[in-house]
């Protein structure tokens, strides 16, 4: 936490790209005021209007303005990305934790599908798991976090095993420390800034790949203004109304940009090993 | 690697194998109804007689206990009996070797494309660090790997067949003329992100130690560059070219889609949609068997390429 402050007070481009991403969240959280029109109110009669000063950004077949609905998108799709990424955290740190610290039969099982889950492409088994069990937010969630814990789990268990051997475990150790007791003190908080930077790293490629799952019917349905979504339904009208897939993929664009600029300078501020 | 090695590494691969097939086999379990009417009904309306259905379920052997079920179905797909596709009206393993070509070419096309750009533009962005050339092709990398590929491929598709009329607007067909556009895309994306990691492993040589005693001892910038950093960078790039090699069989799905390439990724989305499950599985475990070759291939290569392995092997 110290270091976040004073990377705010020194750190140029992480202060600079932690207002960008302040500035996006603030954009979702005020989607309701500062949105023109509604998002979900179809108006047939304006259906396909190009982009022009009363619709800045066009409006779809069903006449619904295309900003709203991106400028809702922003808290739709931030939302979910945020949580996606919480919930591979939690579950792939989780599991590293356990099995870095206990060994044993833990270990094994956990890191061999780790193993498996790694040697593959994932996005291929998110792509089938999602679609199977049926296109819907929460099973892209579950596709995603289900092809991507492994990434997480290897390195904070690659951590814990190092840590593990120092001075102030054993001593903890020896002092008749219980386990959750060492692994709350003395583990976890030695690890989280690199989890954290890793996690933060991520949002990027995961709003791709929740937008790219949307984008192909698997992830969030209509009507609701999800940036992935709106692209696809935007792609069967690209000869007609061009603008209904420009404008969220820039928004994606602009958003993933944003997250991977400051997932670099989170970088540069939390990891002191960093020579450079 | 010696010999023992590379059986300890094929030993891996079939259980690895094993694992992802026991996934790919409980996939279908997560459908929600009954996958044996979905399977026969595809998406369409229709209505299916229980006896077709109870017929189709013994077919698969789906009335027998959990663990039977997998082990024939495994019996099975290691004869190369994948199923039939009620989707494509036709055995799974002919409709997976149709469009087995189209995404190889597809992968084969945007890797040239990937490494024809990328190594020239990453060994000279090292070498030349700091240089206004080298913050340009940063910041357009950096944009690249930012840009969803659909959204990208949707965008070319506008400007390049819509605006331009350069090429055809609906593909699926395998042609050079409806290659043009995924393959750019594919490329584009690719050589944003490989060229950052040439640009990172040279400029990583280029700061050893064995440098800087060339420099001392006078040697030509570029005899250092090509006889001595080159080649102790092939090593890493290789195997960042093999991952990327194997995503572009796996990840090119969402590109495939947008320009309707009919291979394995356009195949796989339209058998999810269809609910032909058997296709859906022999796809995963396809893709899962040509990425772990792949990178058993590369790992193999090592052997030639590294004098120090060599040695270790024998």
């Amino acid at each position: 936490m110290e270091n976040l402050i004073n990377g705010f007070k020194h750190n140029k481009a992480f202060r600079f790209t932690t207002c960008l991403v302040l500035l996006l969240i603030l954009i979702a959280i005020a989607a309701p005021v500062i949105s023109p029109y509604d998002p979900l109110e179809a108006v047939m009669r304006n259906a396909n209007m190009e982009p022009s000063l009363q619709h800045l950004c066009g409006t779809d077949k069903l006449g619904r303005d295309v900003l709203s609905r991106i400028l809702y998108g922003a808290s739709y799709s931030l939302t979910s990305v945020l949580l996606l990424v919480a919930i591979i955290f939690v579950v792939g740190t989780t599991l590293g934790v356990l099995a870095g610290y206990y060994g044993g039969l833990i270990d094994t099982v956990i890191m061999r599908i780790a193993d498996m889950m790694i040697s593959f492409p994932g996005i291929i088994l998110a792509i089938a798991i999602a679609g199977v069990m049926g296109g819907s937010l929460v099973n892209a969630m579950i596709a995603l976090t289900v092809v991507t814990w492994t990434k997480y789990a290897r390195l904070a268990r690659s951590m814990v095993l190092k840590i593990k051997r120092r001075d102030f475990v054993e001593a903890a150790i020896v002092n008749g420390g219980t386990s959750p007791h060492i692994l709350w003190t003395h583990i976890v908080p030695n690890i989280l800034p690199l989890m954290v930077i890793t996690a933060a790293a991520d949002i990027g490629a995961m709003m791709m790949e929740l937008a790219g799952l949307s984008f192909l019917g698997f992830g969030s349905q209509p009507p609701a203004p999800e940036w992935g979504l709106m692209l696809s339904e935007g792609r069967q009208q690209i000869q007609t109304a061009p603008w209904l897939m420009i404008f969220p993929g820039l928004a994606i664009f602009i958003t993933v940009v944003i997250f991977n600029l400051w997932g670099d300078a989170l970088r540069d501020v939390l990891d002191p090993r960093q020579d450079n | 690697m010696s010999r023992k090695q590379i059986l300890y590494r094929l030993l891996q691969m079939v259980l690895v194998l094993l694992g992802i097939s026991f996934i790919t086999f409980c996939l279908v379990m997560l459908a929600p109804g009954d996958p044996v009417r979905q399977m026969i009904a595809g998406n369409e309306d229709i209505i299916v007689s229980q006896v077709e259905i109870d017929a189709l379920r013994h077919e698969l052997g789906l009335d027998q206990p959990f663990l039977f079920q997998y082990t024939s179905w495994l019996g099975r797909v290691l004869h190369g009996n994948f199923g039939f596709s009620f989707m494509m009206k036709k055995p799974v393993l002919d409709a997976l070797l149709e469009t087995l070509p189209a995404t190889i070419i597809l992968a084969v096309a945007s890797s040239v494309f990937m490494l024809v750009f990328s190594i020239p533009l990453g060994i000279y962005t090292a070498v030349k660090q700091n240089t206004w050339f080298d913050y340009l092709i940063r910041g357009l990398t950096f944009a690249g790997v930012s840009v969803p590929n659909f959204w990208m491929g949707l965008v070319l598709l506008w400007i390049f067949a819509l605006k331009l009329g350069l090429f055809p607007i609906v593909g699926g067909s395998i042609s050079i003329e409806n290659l043009i556009l995924p393959m750019l895309t594919l490329g584009i994306v690719m050589t944003s992100k490989y060229t950052r990691q040439v640009r990172a492993t040279v400029l990583e040589e280029l700061n050893q130690d064995y440098v800087v005693g060339a420099r001392a001892r006078g040697m030509n910038e570029s005899y250092i560059l090509w006889k001595e950093v080159l080649p102790n960078a092939l090593l890493p790039l290789i195997t960042l070219f093999g991952l990327a090699f194997g995503s572009l069989l796996g990840g090119a799905a969402v590109v495939e889609i947008v320009f309707s390439w009919p291979g394995l990724g356009y195949t796989v989305v339209q058998a999810i949609i269809y609910r032909d499950f058997q296709t859906v599985q022999a796809i995963v475990l396809w893709i899962a068997l040509m990425y772990m070759v792949i990178n058993l291939v590369v790992d193999l290569s090592y052997n030639h390429l590294d004098p120090r392995l060599r040695k270790a092997g024998r």
